[in-house]
């Protein structure tokens, strides 16, 4: 098994090294939202993205753990309400 | 069908949104039983919807804070969680993510992020099989003994690397109770800043990693390092959001769309690891692990070989979301098995108690 290992490792690190080599220098990447055939809140979202990243961060790092959290109540509740036992642990083998 | 195809304002590609939700409560299932963000699931099933590599390795880091929060909140209540492991742990996963995040965007710029990615996926996807199928052959081979000899065999395990590391005292010495680890604090600060590095380059919150380093490096119990991940894919998975949206490479609304279905999952799949005994994680774990590397070696020989191209991307495609779809199913299937169980025992105390 091990060898079988090793000898995968060796053939990946060969197919990958034309591509290795044949890497070219490059200029950072910038994205601009064509944001004229949107409309509503998907226009204001990609005004929001094109003007402002710290803000767009922002926005993204409230909104996921805040829908994330009102998702997972509603879950646990009706979890809860179906009987199932949410708050301890039966099996405890390692 | 158009409807099924939904703009995404960002990354300006169409999506099939049914696709975003299954992949969700799929993933969240599978995150949250064996305790990852599921990213190392989320990034190539994002790409095979249609993200390029960056947005998806974006998008992917950023949905996995919301399942992951959900499911180390309900492993607390578990008791699964060890907090002053985690927090320590944190320090150096986000230490050593900064550096991989900024090592993908070097690659975009020279146009190599795909092949690299992908590459680098497959050799460490290998490790941990053989890591994990290693651990569970030597655990069997130790439980034949063990029978023979007429001994125990629920103490023994299989691969015990912490035994040593944990024998190094570099001060300060540190003691985890819920873990039931002591050891010097520069053994899970270590092991935190190199699966951080590597979540930072492979766009997953680490915990694909973190997991059985925390197993069979730091020598957690497997439901403790199954909590104690979350714990820290929830924090590191944010930071990650913030450092890749601050890089203008996230899509929210595709996010958003698989967090519905995440929170779900990740409940599910938090209750079901309560029914499962350690080793039968780390073996679902490993069986997960084995068929994404396949469906990432279909991608490159695909790269490579045009005329089969469209028939490996396709049996790619096949292969990752039958993959989201068996795990899930048993994952759902025991969860309800599970459930049933206890409903009938708490039935069964019911009527006994006078």
């Amino acid at each position: 098994m091990s060898n079988c290992f090793r000898w995968a490792c060796v053939a990946l690190a060969l197919r990958a090294a034309p591509a290795i080599a044949a890497e070219h220098g490059g200029q950072p990447i910038v994205l601009v939202v064509d944001s004229r055939n949107l409309s509503g809140w998907m226009a204001w979202w990609a005004n929001v993205y094109n003007e402002s990243h710290w803000y767009f961060t922002l926005l993204t790092i409230i909104t996921i753990p805040v829908l994330g959290l009102l998702m997972g109540k509603l879950t646990g509740f009706v979890l809860a309400r179906m009987g199932v036992n949410v708050k301890s642990r039966v099996l405890a083998e390692h | 069908m158009d409807w099924f195809y939904l703009l995404m304002p960002i990354a300006g590609t169409y999506i099939f949104w049914p696709g975003l939700v299954v992949l969700g409560l799929g993933v969240g299932m599978i995150s949250g039983f064996f305790g990852m963000g599921g990213g190392w699931m989320v990034t190539p099933g994002l790409n095979i919807l249609g993200f390029p590599m960056a947005f998806s390795i974006g998008t992917g880091v950023t949905q996995m804070a919301g399942p992951s929060l959900v499911s180390s909140l309900r492993h607390a209540k578990f008791g699964n969680v060890d907090y002053r492991l985690g927090l320590i742990m944190v320090a150096g996963t986000v230490a050593g993510f900064e550096p991989g995040a900024r090592l993908v965007m070097w690659l975009e710029r020279h146009g190599r992020v795909d092949a690299y990615v992908q590459y680098g996926y497959l050799v460490l996807l290998s490790l941990i099989a053989w890591l994990v199928f290693t651990d569970i052959s030597r655990k069997n081979s130790k439980d034949r003994e063990a029978r023979a000899l007429g001994k125990p065999v629920e103490a023994s395990s299989g691969i015990e690397w912490h035994k040593a590391l944990q024998k190094i005292k570099i001060p300060p010495i540190v003691h985890f109770q819920k873990a039931g680890v002591r050891c010097s604090v520069w053994l899970p600060v270590s092991v935190s800043f190199v699966t951080g590095l590597l979540a930072g380059v492979f766009g997953i919150g680490g915990g694909l990693i973190r997991m059985p380093a925390l197993i069979y490096l730091v020598g957690c119990p497997t439901h403790v390092a199954v909590g104690t991940d979350l714990f820290e894919v929830t924090i590191s998975g944010l930071y990650g959001a913030a450092s890749y949206s601050y890089k203008g490479r996230t899509e929210l609304l595709a996010a958003v769309i698989m967090l519905l279905g995440a929170c779900i999952g990740a409940q599910i799949g938090a209750v079901a690891t309560k029914y499962v005994k350690g080793y039968g994680i780390r073996l679902f774990f490993g069986i997960a692990v084995i068929g994404c590397a396949v469906s990432i070696v279909m991608k490159l020989i695909a790269s490579a070989y045009a005329p089969a191209a469209a028939f490996l991307n396709a049996a790619a495609t096949t292969l990752i979301l039958g993959l989201v779809g068996a795990l899930s199913l048993y994952i759902f299937v025991r969860f309800l098995r599970g459930v049933r169980e206890e409903l009938a025992l708490q039935k069964q105390m019911l009527q006994t108690t006078p």
